[in-house]
Formats: C-alpha cells, sequence, structure tokens
C-alpha cells in the first residue's frame, strides 16, 4: 500500500526529515510516536503534499505510484487522506457540498459519474448514521463555530464519505477531552477495514488506549529510531522520551 | 480644464433643448429647482478627484462622452433580460432607459392615502405633496450628479405611505438600458416618504444589454416616518460598458429602521453614495458585496451620521477584485456631540485575486460624542493557502478550491436576503460572475 524508502524532508533548506523508510500493508495500522520537533507532522505533510517542502531524496510509492510526483488533490483521489491536526474554518461553504464535491472530484478521477443530489443524500446520511452523528452538522459551514471535539468528528465524516485507502491521522487527539477522544476514536476504529490501512501520529500514549495500532515506530530528530508491537506504547509511557533523544544523539 | 467647459456647455445646450419636455416642465416650484440645478451643474460640472469624497474614483471617462436621452424609445426591449429579472414575489414598476413602462408594470394595491407612481405622473397628480418633500434628503449632500440628476431627471418611483400602513407585497423597481445608436442617458429621481408607523420592501434592478455604453444617473431620496421601518436591495448587473451613478440619501426619524443590502456586479464605472441620518434610537443596517473584474471601477460611498442619542448602525461590505479592477470602499460614520450611548459597528472585507486588481478602503470614523461604542475593521487579502491545501487534500483541484472560497466569501452576504426568490436571482447574477469549475447550483 505505501513504501517510504530513505525520504528526506526539508524546510528552508533545514532537513527535517533525515531518512525515513516505512512499509505499510493494507489493513495495517502504523502509529508513529515522537516528541515536539521530531519531525511527526513534517512527515505527514509532506505525504499529503503540502507545499514548502523540499524532498530531496528518497521516494514514496502509494499503491505503486511515485507519490510525491501527484499534486495533493490527486493523492486524495487516489485514496490518500489527512486528517489535519487544526481543521480549517471555511464560513460559506456548507459540510454537505464539501462532501459532495470532494466525493464527486474523486469518482470523476476514477472514471465514475457523479452521484446526483438525491444519491448523494441517501449515501451521506448512512455514514452519519454510521458514525451517531447530528445530521443538521452537515448544514453548517465547514468547522465554523466548532468545538475541538466537532472539528475532528467532521474530519473522521469526511473520512467516512471518502473512503480512503490510507488515512493518516494527524494528532488526532489534540485538544480533546477524554470523552470527545473516545467518540472520535470510536469513529475510526468503525472505519477499519482488511483494505484500509492508518498512519496514526500522536504525541501521547493515551490514544493507542483507543486505536489498538499493529505497529508503533519512534521518531525523533527525523529519524525512526525504534519500532516494534504494541507493546513499545507502553515502554514509553514508563520511560518518556528521553532515553529516545538520547539514542538519538548518539 | 477645457474638457469641463466643453462638457457643462453641453449639457446646459442639452438641458435648453429638452426643458419643455421634462417631467413636471409645468409645474413652477419644479422649474426653479430644475434652473437652480443647471446653474450649479454649469459652474462646477461632474465630480472631481481634488474633491475629498471622489479621491479615487475620476469620473472622466464619463465626460469624455455626450450622453443624451432619446425622448422617443423606439427600441425593443429585450424581453428575456427583462423577464430574467423580474421577481414573482413582488410587484413592479418597470423603466425602459429612463421611461416609465406601464404595460409592463405590475402596480400594487394600495392601502388608503397610499401613492405608488412613476414620478412623472405623480408630479401631475400630487404636486403639493412632491413641493414639500422632494430634496428634503438632499440638503446636506452636494456634488454634480445631484444637480445633474435634479436637472435632467426623467421618471422614478414616487411613494407615499401613511402612517401605519404597509404594501402587501415587496416593490421591485426595474431599470432596463437598451441598445441605441447615441450613448444613452438615464436620469432616475426616486422620492419615498414613509409616514410614521409604516413599512416597505424596495427591490432596485438595474440591468443592461452586455456590450452597450449609457450612463445611469440615479438619485433616491428616503424620508423615514417615526418608527417606520424599510427595507432595500439594488442589484446592479449592468453590461460591462455602462456608467453608473446611483445615490441613495435617507432621514431616518426616531426609532426608524432602514436595511439596506447591495450588490454591485456590472458596469464600467460605478459609484454608489448611501448616505443616513439618525435621530434617536433609530437603526440602520448596510450590507454591501462588489464583485469585479476587467478593467472595472467600482465605488461605495457610504455616510452613517448619527445625529441623536442611542442610535445603532451596523454595516458590512465585501468586495472582491480580479484582473485589473479597482474597488473604493469608503465608510463614514459621524458621531455628532449630541449622540450619546450610539453603537455603531463597520467592517469591510475584500479579496484581491489578482497582482493588478487594487482597492482603496478608507473607513472613517469621526466621534465627538464621549459615551459610545464604536468599532471598525477592514481587511484586504488573498485566498487562505491553509483553506485551498484543505480542499485540495480531499480531492478538489486547486482552481475549483480557490472558485469555491471566493464564492463562499462572496454568498456570506447573499445568504442574508430573505426574500427566497431575491435571493435566488442575486446568486445567479452572482454565480454569472464566476468560472463554473467548482460552483455547482445545487450548492444554493
Amino acid at each position: 500500500m505505501l513504501k517510504v524508502e530513505n525520504l528526506h524532508a526539508s524546510v528552508d533548506d533545514k532537513e527535517i526529515i533525515k531518512g525515513i523508510s516505512l512499509y505499510i500493508k493494507p489493513g495495517e495500522v502504523h502509529a508513529i510516536m515522537g516528541p515536539n520537533g521530531s519531525g511527526k507532522s513534517t512527515l505527514s505533510n509532506v505525504l499529503a503534499g503540502r507545499d514548502g517542502y523540499e524532498t530531496p531524496e528518497g521516494e514514496v510509492l502509494f499503491n505503486a505510484k511515485d507519490l510525491l510526483e501527484m499534486a495533493p488533490e490527486v493523492r486524495a483521489q487516489e485514496g490518500l487522506f489527512l486528517a489535519f491536526q487544526y481543521p480549517v474554518e471555511i464560513p460559506g461553504v456548507s459540510n454537505i457540498y464539501l462532501l459532495k464535491a470532494a466525493l464527486n472530484a474523486a469518482r470523476q478521477a476514477r472514471g465514475l459519474d457523479a452521484l446526483d443530489a438525491m444519491d448523494f443524500l441517501t449515501y451521506v446520511k448512512s455514514k452519519t448514521k454510521m458514525l451517531k452523528m447530528d445530521e443538521k452538522f452537515l448544514y453548517r459551514s465547514v468547522n465554523e463555530g466548532f468545538s475541538g471535539g466537532e472539528k475532528k468528528r467532521n474530519e473522521i465524516l469526511q473520512m467516512a464519505v471518502l473512503e480512503p485507502k490510507l488515512c493518516i491521522l494527524d494528532e488526532v487527539d489534540s485538544g480533546l477531552d477524554i470523552d470527545a477522544l473516545k467518540i472520535v476514536s470510536e469513529g475510526i476504529n468503525s472505519l477499519r477495514s482488511p483494505e484500509r490501512s492508518f498512519v496514526l501520529i500522536t504525541h501521547y500514549q493515551r490514544l493507542l488506549d483507543y486505536i489498538k495500532p499493529d505497529f508503533i515506530h519512534v521518531l525523533a530528530d527525523g529519524k525512526i529510531v525504534k519500532s516494534g508491537g504494541p507493546e513499545l506504547a507502553l515502554e514509553l509511557e514508563k520511560e518518556g522520551y528521553g532515553w529516545i533523544e538520547e539514542a538519538a544523539k548518539a | 480644464m477645457n474638457q469641463d467647459l466643453k462638457i457643462t456647455d453641453f449639457y446646459q445646450s442639452e438641458y435648453e433643448k429638452q426643458r419643455g419636455n421634462l417631467a413636471g416642465s409645468e409645474l413652477g416650484w419644479l422649474k426653479v429647482q430644475r434652473e437652480q440645478a443647471i446653474k450649479n451643474f454649469s459652474e462646477n460640472g461632474f465630480p472631481s478627484p481634488r474633491e475629498e469624497e471622489w479621491r479615487y474614483t475620476n469620473v472622466r471617462p464619463i465626460e469624455r462622452k455626450q450622453f443624451t436621452s432619446v425622448a422617443d424609445i423606439t427600441s425593443t426591449v429585450d424581453e428575456a433580460l427583462l423577464r430574467g429579472h423580474r421577481l414573482e414575489s413582488a410587484d413592479s414598476l418597470v423603466f425602459i432607459d429612463g421611461q416609465f413602462s406601464a404595460e409592463r408594470s405590475d402596480l400594487p394595491q394600495l392601502p388608503e392615502g397610499a401613492v405608488v407612481k412613476n414620478m412623472a405622473d405623480a408630479l401631475a397628480s400630487h404636486s403639493e405633496l412632491l413641493e414639500a418633500k422632494l430634496g428634503r434628503a438632499l440638503h446636506d449632500e452636494s456634488h454634480g450628479f445631484l444637480d445633474f440628476n435634479s436637472a435632467f431627471f426623467s421618471d422614478g418611483l414616487f411613494i407615499y405611505l401613511p402612517k401605519n400602513s404597509a404594501l402587501s407585497k415587496p416593490l421591485q423597481l426595474l431599470f432596463v438600458s437598451t441598445k441605441q445608436d447615441v450613448a444613452q442617458l438615464s436620469t432616475i429621481r426616486n422620492l419615498l416618504v414613509i409616514e410614521e408607523g409604516a413599512s416597505v420592501e424596495l427591490i432596485e434592478t438595474w440591468v443592461g444589454e452586455a456590450g452597450h455604453c449609457y450612463l445611469n444617473a440615479a438619485v433616491t431620496e428616503v424620508l423615514a416616518g417615526e418608527n417606520s421601518s424599510i427595507k432595500m436591495t439594488k442589484l446592479q448587473a449592468e453590461s460591462n460598458k455602462s456608467y453608473h451613478f446611483g445615490g441613495t440619501y435617507v432621514k431616518q426619524a426616531k426609532h426608524s429602521i432602514f436595511n439596506h443590502q447591495s450588490f454591485s456586479f456590472g458596469g464600467a464605472l460605478v459609484r454608489n453614495d448611501l448616505h443616513t441620518g439618525l435621530r434617536t434610537a433609530a437603526d440602520v443596517t448596510l450590507d454591501g458585496l462588489f464583485l469585479v473584474g476587467g478593467r472595472q471601477h467600482v465605488d461605495n460611498h457610504t455616510r452613517i451620521s448619527h445625529t441623536q442619542p442611542h442610535a445603532t448602525s451596523r454595516e458590512q461590505y465585501k468586495g472582491i477584485l480580479s484582473d485589473k479592477a479597482r474597488g473604493v470602499f469608503q465608510g463614514r460614520v459621524i458621531v455628532q456631540e449630541g449622540a450619546q450611548k450610539t453603537n455603531s459597528e463597520m467592517n469591510n472585507h475584500n479579496l484581491l485575486l489578482s497582482d493588478n486588481a487594487e482597492i482603496d478602503a478608507k473607513p472613517q470614523l469621526e466621534i465627538y460624542a464621549d459615551d459610545v461604542k464604536c468599532a471598525h475593521g477592514v481587511t484586504v487579502g488573498q485566498l487562505d493557502d491553509e483553506s485551498i491545501f484543505f480542499l485540495q487534500s480531499r480531492g478538489i483541484d486547486s482552481e475549483r478550491a480557490k472558485n469555491m472560497l471566493t464564492f463562499a466569501f462572496a454568498n456570506e452576504q447573499v445568504e442574508k436576503i430573505e426574500l427566497a426568490d431575491l435571493k435566488l436571482l442575486v446568486q445567479e447574477q452572482l454565480l454569472k460572475q464566476f468560472p463554473q469549475e467548482g460552483i455547482e447550483k445545487e450548492w444554493l
């Protein structure tokens, strides 16, 4: 599904990611953990195609296609989804319009007909129902005046509607209280499937209490310094990131 | 200077030719007003950028042409254009090239004592009322277009609503400019006299056939009585070769409510004046949207004068400029010495979509009272990169993303329209200004 090979990335000539390799198979959930400034968000931004990053070395293949060559919208149409750490507010664009435009862009890229208004409405309502969301959500402007928890749930709704192959969740737990975290995690768990893979980017172990990863990678100073199974999270919780950072410097 | 002389001479002679045929030409009091107006105009001409209130708008392109009103309209009206802008929900008065067209109008049923007429007929039937009221809202105004309009106005709307009365439907004014062999001049004067406790909703719609050059020089006076309630919407969607001056001047008595929405999409050179004076506890809301491209120039000049205590004003204008378009927003709020407990809020947000577009935004607060609440804010910017990336990350290409965001920015103003078919009409006009990628009708 995703093959990251010796990826280097820099911003304004400053190298942030210093050679990352990562292999993700369909259905797998990978957590990428690490202290602030370790390059977690840079990695998700580079994968999603945000402007301003140079990738002088390495390659990323997404379903055997060169991901770094694709425009951000093409990545999305190919099935990549980034859930934002800070979802933007877009006054004047309703959620339902955004969802319809996004879904139809992806369908058209795959040579399918656009869904008409009625079919789309049936489809999107099945998703709000699945995520136990109020339908009123659909008619509000994208994230405008939403609470932190509502914004994150809205990201999950977009994910549910677009049915991506790979979901990158950037600090999806940030700014959530424990109840909101439970609801968001439930939504994510309901979207897990043998075909769909996830990358959870997080600073804290607590997210992993709710979403069980198959693999954990610890990022420090732009490199993966340790990889392992779910047990690695407990180790980090006990020991903190100090020893990892020491190891990265050595 | 030489050109000024020539153009004032031209209009002086036009006036002399037309004066026997102008609306109400048999009325002595009106003749005095018109003579004074043409005299003032001959001395001063059109406004000059040397005048502070006209600093950002040079009307030289209007001075370079000789606009003339064809008395005998033989042109054919584009009925589809007319139909396309007519509101189902409203009664209407239709004006073709500045002349009232009775057969195309649907006049309202009137409450007792009310008058709704075209100005030319009203001058014949209600001369005394008009003598008492015409020009009353213009006392503290002066510039060349006002004199020009007073000298030449051919027709317009006259409404008189007596105490506590209301029309059963909104009223639409449809101003249509047709294709003529000459540069057509239309001078409209509207007067609304809304007495205590009365209410009215008025929609001004300005349309013209594409590619056609003409000048509309319109003045609307509004006398809002105590506790009256007036709602006005102005949709200006004219030919991109046309010129438009439209001034609305309001006098608000105690506790009156005036609500105005302005949408400027068309025209080569457009100037909208919107001035109101507020007495005790009067309330005004001004919302505007201007969206121009090419080499269009649009100037929105607003002035709110708080003259007595406890009045509130709220104003929001949004501008979108692309290509080499130029926009002007002047928002002047004056709080006079006695106007304590004034509550005033004004903001203006502008989106520049091209490096060559220009906006001159000038908020002006003049506060002479010490116990007031006044806020203002102006922004000029581009589309937010983060929002564009967000939409791209959802599979929407950057071109569509930009169109969506621009449309959303504009549509916020349109969403404030309450009348359903008017909202649809404005949205249709707005959509015409957009590349269609990324914007779907179903959004509306």
